[in-house]
């Protein structure tokens, strides 16, 4: 009966999060619209709910193009790799107490080996297009995503520190007295910024930079194919979004409101505040964007850690 | 359950591992070396380490391969450079390490039969962190001091090309290039 119980709850899940995922393109062209004073998408459906529907239905009929000259098999997989790898990654959040499909006890690890992986999903998909732009955009990609992998990890390890466990569960638990966004501010921005560019969302979107290489890497996309990079980039919005609040904000921790109601409340104001960074701040040249990363937010991350660790052996003490 | 799980990702990393030296195409065989890795992650989780297992996706799968990928990538090596290499290896170089592999594959069957399959152990990532900095103290800092070795000299190799006059940015100044241009007319 429990092997039952968990298969009907991944199912659930997944089925909520790519439900999820695609109302998340409604929800970020409404908020844009509302913060460009304009309509957006309003006429299909209430509010424009249904956008999403036709988008969807239009996207399903569109023919499945294979450009000749690409390598066949990579092209294919690619766009399925940073689907499967967001979702692998979203078993390991906990939305409650007792709401999760798994509980590692390496749980952050898991986190960020996942992000990682979903890497090779635009190099591979910039590489396999035979194309010289969707390379460029490859190839942004992969420095881009080694050099904010690094201390994405680093900037996580204070709240492990606090937390004594990489086990995702008992650092929500280590926040009964206080979120660790108290202490952990520096890191909070730090993983946010790693985050998004993990992500390549706005301003970080260099891999796809329409302006200079007219989509990256996936130009040679088309159709359901692409509808794939679309939901896995949604997906890892939601998922960093969700990691943010399990790290930082205190999980499903809250007052009077069910646990599952406040991990969706918080969640869906951290995603609301990815959306505003998408409206507000500009793309950086790719150099600055390596500089920043390498000169300014390593450091930070390391001299992060430095003192949360000196301060924890100082308290101890 | 456990058992039949770990004989069928070991015939998955043999086969991948296979794979990788037998494809002729070098972006492919990094891909089937992704897939050894992955396979070798699973490995260390059935075995009862799951620290390593992250360890393993977390740093040869998601960031050396990415950078082996990166690199081959950015060569495009096609037919004419399988040509080369075909010359500069012959199949009669193959002797040698063929026959060290095959002592060393004695080796390991002898030391199988006489190990007697010691039952593995689970280790919380907590255990590892202190026995890495308690009684490996020495060999972590060891290891730290190579990588930064490494880091020194993959600074030092990168540094511009550094003529006295030469800027930052690597470039000379305009009254020197015109010189420069002048003396070595095909540059």
């Amino acid at each position: 009966m429990a092997e039952f119980m968990t298969v009907l709850y991944v199912l659930l899940t997944l089925l909520l999060l790519l439900v999820l995922a695609a109302m998340l393109i409604w929800y970020e062209r409404r908020l844009l619209a509302l913060w460009q004073d304009r309509y957006g998408p309003n006429r299909v459906g209430p509010f424009g709910l249904l956008q999403v529907a036709a988008d969807m239905i239009k996207i399903f009929f569109k023919e499945d193009w294979i450009p000749p000259f690409a390598e066949k098999a990579v092209f294919v997989l690619a766009p399925a790799v940073v689907v499967i790898t967001m979702l692998l990654a979203f078993a390991n959040v906990p939305f409650a107490e007792s709401l999760w499909v798994s509980d590692l006890n390496v749980g952050v690890l898991f986190f960020l080996a996942m992000s990682a992986l979903a890497a090779y999903s635009t190099i591979l998909a910039g590489w396999s297009s035979n194309n010289k732009y969707a390379l460029l955009g490859g190839m942004r990609a992969a420095a881009q995503m080694i050099s904010y992998d690094v201390f994405m990890g680093l900037s996580l390890m204070g709240v492990v520190l606090l937390s004594g466990s990489f086990n995702l569960r008992e650092i929500v638990e280590a926040q009964q007295q206080g979120w660790h966004i108290t202490s952990q501010f520096v890191a909070f921005g730090i993983f946010m910024v790693a985050a998004v560019a993990e992500s390549h969302r706005l301003p970080f979107d260099l891999p796809e930079a329409e302006h200079e290489i007219i989509a990256g890497f996936h130009t040679e996309y088309s159709g359901m194919k692409f509808g794939l990079f679309f939901v896995g980039e949604y997906l890892s919005v939601l998922l960093i979004s969700a990691m943010s609040v399990v790290l930082f904000f205190g999980g499903w921790l809250g007052p009077i409101l069910p646990p599952f109601i406040w991990f969706c409340l918080k969640t869906l104001l951290v995603v609301s505040f990815i959306i505003l960074l998408r409206a507000a701040i500009p793309r950086p040249r790719f150099d600055q964007l390596m500089a920043f990363g390498w000169k300014l937010m390593l450091p930070l991350a390391l001299i992060n850690l430095l003192l949360t660790g000196a301060v924890l052996l100082w308290w101890e003490a | 359950m456990i058992q039949s799980l770990f004989y069928l990702t070991a015939a998955i990393a043999l086969f991948s591992a296979l794979s990788v030296i037998c494809s002729r195409h070098a972006v492919r065989a990094l891909l089937w070396l992704v897939l050894t890795q992955l396979a070798v992650a699973l490995l260390f989780f059935l075995l009862g380490a799951p620290f390593a297992a992250a360890l393993e996706v977390l740093v040869y799968a998601g960031a050396i391969l990415v950078l082996f990928i990166f690199v081959i990538m950015m060569l495009n090596l096609g037919r004419s450079t399988l040509e080369q290499e075909r010359q500069w290896f012959p199949l009669s170089s193959l002797f040698m390490p063929t026959l060290l592999c095959g002592v060393l594959l004695v080796e390991l069957l002898y030391a199988l039969d006489y190990s007697s399959g010691q039952d593995s152990q689970y280790v919380a990532p907590k255990a590892l962190g202190i026995s890495l900095f308690g009684p490996y103290l020495l060999v972590v800092e060891l290891c730290s001091m190579l990588l930064l070795s490494g880091l020194i000299g993959a600074w030092h190799l990168t540094r511009p090309y550094l003529h006295p006059r030469q800027g930052a940015n690597g470039m000379l100044p305009a009254a020197d290039l015109r010189a420069k241009v002048q003396k070595e007319p095909w540059l």
